[in-house]
């Protein structure tokens, strides 16, 4: 049902994932829309989680955007659960914040933003939530080397 | 405490070292600094069962101004790092520190960009606790070395900060 | 943000700093008394009202999702251990479950039955140390003695089944590392008596009593509305009158063949979440004790070569066990591309991994869904308008985990 409205009312694609579970894909520009819909019209409820992929590397997707967005949605009353995928181009890491929609989306788009370093357009309060503020760099991108340390305090050997 | 510069180096010094010692290593007052898993573990060693009471440390100070034993119990990472030595620091002295699990020892097997590789990179430590998290038989045996470093101390000489 | 501004004002030395008009900016935590977990809160005082406040965590972020990258897909599993610490055995569960999705493999039944059995364990000891330490922040001493030493027991159980105490270590992807040990029903028996007593001690000196009630009663309220806008999950949106249970709406593992009851409660309050949690141990006493009858006989982990290691005995006559053992040994199971969201139910609520595979030995993403973090991100909402006194009850309420919350 879900997939119908919203291949009908969007540029919606769905796509299985290696083991059957059904996930969206969208462009970004769309998204606050198909959210609104989601949330209003087809009653998902709840913003379940929020997070980014970095595929820098990942073979064969050389030539795709380098972050993806996954949104997963619930909706109490049909017991569905519903997976949102979002490119998002190492060149212009933006995208639109879901939180007017959802106040859970507060935190967890300040944790991507700290951790890929992905602007979200809207969110009112964008700062650093698990490292702090002298932190250079995103942690969970591809290129951030594991064991790069950056001591706020001197260590002693 | 003034009297030993008096004494000096004498049999009178090591009579004032024996009850100073024995005082302070059976009457300590612990500063939870509580991070991660092993303040599980903590919560165990406190309770009834192992009754960390009968080595006469069951008593938290949560002002690190009255303290003298610091647990350093779980991770620490360069976020906290500041905030641990900052509670180190306004500890008063004679003041001893706990590295309570591997974490704290050495990081454990957290070896990453967030992770502090053990606290001794950031203050002295005097007794280690292995084990992830450490069994509470293992923290009772921690506090019965720590008193015996105690013991051997002699109010000649204090530490001082690092 | 004005409050912030404030604290920017404040060199970093000075705690407390009076604003002209008579508001107060005070610094709790990272290492506070009544906090069991590490979490800072900059407050906005106007007398004892919290008038606004700003909530700051990350000071146990220690990497976790990153370091998955690095490891392989059964080295993973202790690092669950330590997501949520409280609850260890369904961390592990929910990771296998989802890596077993992906990889489109079964288990057998008597491994699912155990896996439900030592979640439930979980729960009760997650639920046990919530409502043990928040008793013993509101100055109900005794009950976190009798609930502490309930929760020894449980501990004592699964050092015998997995041979840790709150990391166990206990499930491997496609079945479990090993099988129950000999008696295991007799003394799980004998540690759920000695829970039951312990909590119907404890629950005859908390519910009715006038402090503890009065602490939890209306204070750190939400409405239903704001609670799902905030993503709750768990027993804190249960006591907001939402019967959202993973365990029932999408049944995993073996649960659809117990009977239990998923309790809600209306009042949105600090004391409905007590009610709650304290009820949810009874239904996991239950469905533990329904576990081990049903309990079948039979392997634990699933027998195909690509997933789990093969009998020694097959190893040393088999080429092909051999080639099997040494490659599970060296590089583990390859899941196929693709990527898998597997919920389950944890302590705190929805408990979900999304973990991307790229078809060799390393995952390429493992994310969870903590379901703390939600929580937690609703914590300055909780306490707007309340005393900074009640700061302590919700906070215990919360049940904040730091391993989980800021993994």
């Amino acid at each position: 049902m879900k997939e119908e409205v919203l291949k009908k009312r969007f540029n919606v694609e769905i796509r299985k994932s290696g083991c059957g579970q059904d996930f969206a894909y969208c462009r970004k520009e769309d998204l606050l829309e198909i959210a609104g819909c989601l949330k209003n019209d087809l009653k998902f409820a709840f913003l379940i989680d929020l997070t980014c992929v970095d595929y820098k590397g990942y073979p064969g997707r050389e030539t795709m955007p380098r972050f993806e967005m996954v949104y997963h949605f619930y909706a109490h009353d049909t017991r569905e659960r519903m997976t949102l995928k979002v490119p998002v181009e190492e060149t212009s890491p933006n995208i639109d914040s879901l939180t007017p929609l959802w106040r859970a989306a507060d935190w967890y788009e300040r944790e991507v933003y700290d951790m890929y370093g992905i602007h979200f357009t809207g969110h009112k309060d964008l700062r650093r939530i698990l490292m702090y503020e002298e932190f250079k760099g995103h942690p969970l991108r591809k290129d951030y080397p594991l064991k790069a340390r950056q001591p706020r305090i001197p260590h002693e050997d | 405490m003034g009297l030993e510069t008096v004494f000096g180096n004498s049999f009178l010094t090591s009579r004032v070292d024996a009850a100073v010692n024995w005082a302070r290593k059976y009457s300590f007052f612990q500063y939870p600094f509580v991070t991660a898993c092993c303040g599980m573990e903590f919560m165990s060693v406190w309770a009834s069962t192992y009754d960390i009471a009968r080595f006469g440390a069951e008593f938290p100070r949560f002002s690190p101004r009255q303290a003298d034993v610091l647990f350093v119990v779980g991770t620490v990472n360069e976020k906290l790092a500041p905030a641990l030595r900052r509670v180190y620091d306004q500890m008063a002295e004679p003041k001893w520190v706990v590295s309570f699990g591997v974490c704290a020892t050495s990081g454990g097997f957290y070896d990453n960009y967030a992770t502090v590789q053990g606290i001794d990179k950031i203050i002295p430590v005097d007794v280690y606790i292995p084990g992830c998290p450490p069994r509470p038989q293992a923290v009772l045996d921690a506090l019965i070395k720590l008193q015996e470093k105690v013991d051997r101390e002699t109010v000649l000489k204090y530490k001082g900060l690092k | 943000m004005d409050l912030l501004e404030r604290i920017q004002k404040i060199a970093g030395n000075n705690m407390v700093e009076t604003a002209p008009d008579g508001r107060v900016v005070l610094n709790m935590g990272p290492s506070h008394p009544a906090m069991h977990g590490i979490v800072r809160i900059y407050l906005e005082l106007d007398g004892e009202k919290v008038v606004n406040s700003d909530v700051e965590i990350g000071y146990l972020h220690r990497g976790f999702e990153k370091t998955c990258e690095t490891v392989n897909y059964n080295q993973v599993v202790p690092y669950t251990d330590r997501l949520n610490y409280v609850s260890p055995f369904i961390n592990n569960v929910g990771y296998a479950l989802a890596v077993e999705k992906l990889m489109g493999i079964d288990t057998p039944e008597r491994c699912s039955y155990i896996r439900v059995i030592m979640s439930e364990i979980s729960r009760i000891t997650d639920h046990l140390t919530c409502i043990g330490a928040n008793a013993m922040e509101l100055g109900a001493f005794t009950v976190y003695f009798y609930l502490i030493n309930a929760r020894e027991e449980l501990y004592k159980l699964s050092d015998s089944v997995a041979g840790g105490r709150i990391t166990p270590n206990y499930t491997r992807v496609g079945g479990l590392a090993k099988d129950l040990p000999e008696g295991f029903e007799q003394d799980a028996e004998a540690v759920l008596l000695k829970l039951e007593k312990n909590l119907s001690d404890s629950e005859k000196l908390l519910s009715r009593n006038r402090i503890f009630y009065d602490r939890l009663k209306d204070t750190g309220k939400i409405t239903r509305e704001e609670a799902i806008s905030y993503s709750f999950t768990g027993p804190m949106l249960r006591a907001c009158g939402v019967d959202y249970d993973v365990r029932k709406d999408s049944p995993y593992l073996v649960y659809d063949r117990f009977n239990f009851e998923i309790p809600i409660c209306e009042d949105c309050d600090n004391y409905a979440r007590y009610l709650v949690r304290i009820e949810e141990i009874k239904q996991s006493v239950s469905i533990i004790r329904q576990a081990l009858k049903q309990l079948p006989k039979g392997p634990i982990s699933n027998e195909s070569y690509g997933v789990s290691l093969p009998p020694k005995e097959q190893v040393y006559s088999n080429i092909e066990a051999l080639m099997a053992h040494f490659k599970l040994t060296f590089e583990g199971p390859k899941p196929p591309r693709g990527e898998v969201y597997f919920p389950v139910e944890g302590g705190n609520g929805e408990l979900g991994f999304y973990i991307v595979s790229d078809g060799t030995h390393r995952p390429w993403r493992v994310r969870v869904r903590p379901p703390c973090f939600p929580l937690t991100s609703a914590l300055s909402r909780l306490i707007k308008g309340g005393y900074v006194a009640d700061i302590i009850a919700t906070f215990g309420q919360l049940n904040m985990i730091g391993g989980e919350l800021e993994r």
